[in-house]
């Protein structure tokens, strides 16, 4: 660690951040992914546009753009609401705007998986008496959660690197120590190295897990 | 709570933004397929040294951060005196340059590793076919194999240019006033985050959906199977 000034256990602890932070996105992500795929499979029509019109527009801009807009929006909607400047906290918005992204690539992974368990499924389960609920939870869900495992845990890498974007407006993760290292030792090529090290482990790890699962839901299909 | 006419006020700076957002994405793109080329032959080459450089080359850039690779070029090069002092520094000390470089070296490592595996799809056969038929290994990979291989991988292509498009935000975070940099300036001119940020996300809103039109056309026009 004499290569990072003293600086590797500041990075280890931005990784830290970095995985947490990847973490609760990615739970509050699956719910926005959650209610987005119920929104646009409902029978309501203006259920079914709100949903569409969600994945549209956040697959369509940046992250980035969300980051910034749920940062400087929110904090005036804050000042607006309590009357007084108000400091968001960049975590919170850090994982609003990445779970915001996340969720709209997670509905469509869903909806596309759940279209994909063949109709006649349910309609075999609701014949042996099952309830819609019973079927849905027993019969469908569990297949179209093997069709969506792959894309999903993909999804859930780009969610872990894209936690680097929330540095810009001052969360602190693994960029923004590589950052605050890279201005107190005038090494930024040897910190930016270091946090792109960091992350290939992260990353690396993260796919390892998602093959792993990958075989074993595979198993069910009998290979 | 909402003014629309601050709306129509900032579009005019956004769209200068988003001129230079369309040409980075122009520019990256085109370097990326360019660069996808040689990444996708050493990819599936022969040669074990070739491959293990090719499969590091696309791990590091799809394992690490879009965000890390721009601050690695742009930060990181003022850290050796030898290249401030050397050709390459009136390029690596332009943010515009690095943001290029950077996200071009990152899409070329997608875009390889597609094409890569379009060719490795294509059927053999149909390679000794065109063998038989006296064309030779460089006609038949141009004339046969390439065109195949480039038709299968464009829907992933497609996907690879929006990404791209919303990449070129990174370049807010060097300087640089493209779209997504030019919404943040405005933001703390006009302190009006909700009209700017509506603004901004409407003008990507344009161009992605006009790429993802135009790519779609793409495939049409070239699938001359229907």
């Amino acid at each position: 660690m004499d290569m990072l000034h003293g600086f590797g256990g500041q990075l280890l602890l931005g990784a830290i951040s970095t995985v947490e932070l990847a973490a609760a996105s990615l739970v509050v992500g699956t719910f926005f992914g959650a209610l987005g795929c119920w929104m646009q499979l409902s029978g309501s029509r203006v259920m079914r546009g709100i949903g569409y019109l969600y994945a549209a527009v956040i697959r369509g801009v940046p992250d980035l753009l969300v980051v910034f807009a749920i940062y400087f929006g929110g904090s005036l909607t804050l000042a607006t609401l309590t009357g007084r400047y108000v400091e968001i906290n960049t975590f919170i918005a850090g994982v609003v705007a990445l779970a915001l992204s996340f969720g709209a690539y997670a509905a469509e992974i869903a909806r596309g998986a759940l279209l994909s368990v063949p109709q006649s499924q349910r309609e075999a389960a609701r014949s042996l008496g099952l309830t819609r609920a019973q079927a849905l939870w027993t019969v469908v869900l569990p297949q179209a959660a093997r069709i969506a495992l792959a894309p999903f845990g993909n999804q859930s890498i780009v969610l872990l690197k894209q936690t680097s974007i929330v540095s810009i407006v001052g969360a602190d993760e693994l960029m923004r120590k590589a950052a605050e290292a890279s201005g107190a030792t005038r090494e930024p090529f040897t910190m930016y190295l270091a946090a792109a090290c960091i992350y290939l482990v992260l990353t690396g790890l993260a796919t390892l897990c998602l093959e792993w699962s990958e075989r074993r839901a595979s198993r069910a299909f009998g290979n | 709570m909402f003014d629309f006419s601050l709306l129509w006020t900032v579009l005019p700076a956004l769209g200068k933004g988003a001129l230079l957002t369309l040409k980075l994405t122009a520019l990256i793109i085109l370097l990326g397929s360019v660069l996808a080329f040689p990444v996708a032959l050493c990819r599936n080459a022969q040669s074990r040294t070739l491959r293990l450089a090719a499969n590091t080359y696309v791990m590091f850039f799809r394992g690490t951060p879009s965000l890390v690779q721009v601050f690695l070029l742009y930060y990181g090069a003022s850290q050796f005196q030898t290249i401030q002092h050397s050709i390459l520094w009136p390029v690596l000390r332009d943010p515009f340059w690095c943001v290029l470089i950077a996200l071009g070296l990152n899409s070329a490592s997608y875009t390889g590793k597609t094409l890569a595996a379009a060719l490795a799809a294509v059927p053999r056969s149909l390679r000794e076919a065109a063998f038989s038929l006296g064309l030779s290994r460089a006609q038949a990979f141009w004339t046969v194999e390439l065109p195949l291989a480039v038709r299968a991988a464009l829907p992933a292509f497609g996907n690879e240019v929006i990404l791209t498009c919303k990449a070129t935000s990174l370049a807010s975070t060097v300087t640089l006033l493209d779209l997504t940099g030019t919404a943040r300036l405005l933001t703390s001119e006009t302190y009006a985050p909700y009209e700017v940020f509506l603004g901004a996300g409407l003008v990507y809103l344009a161009i992605n959906y006009s790429l993802m039109f135009a790519m779609r056309r793409l495939e049409v026009l070239l699938d001359h199977s229907r």
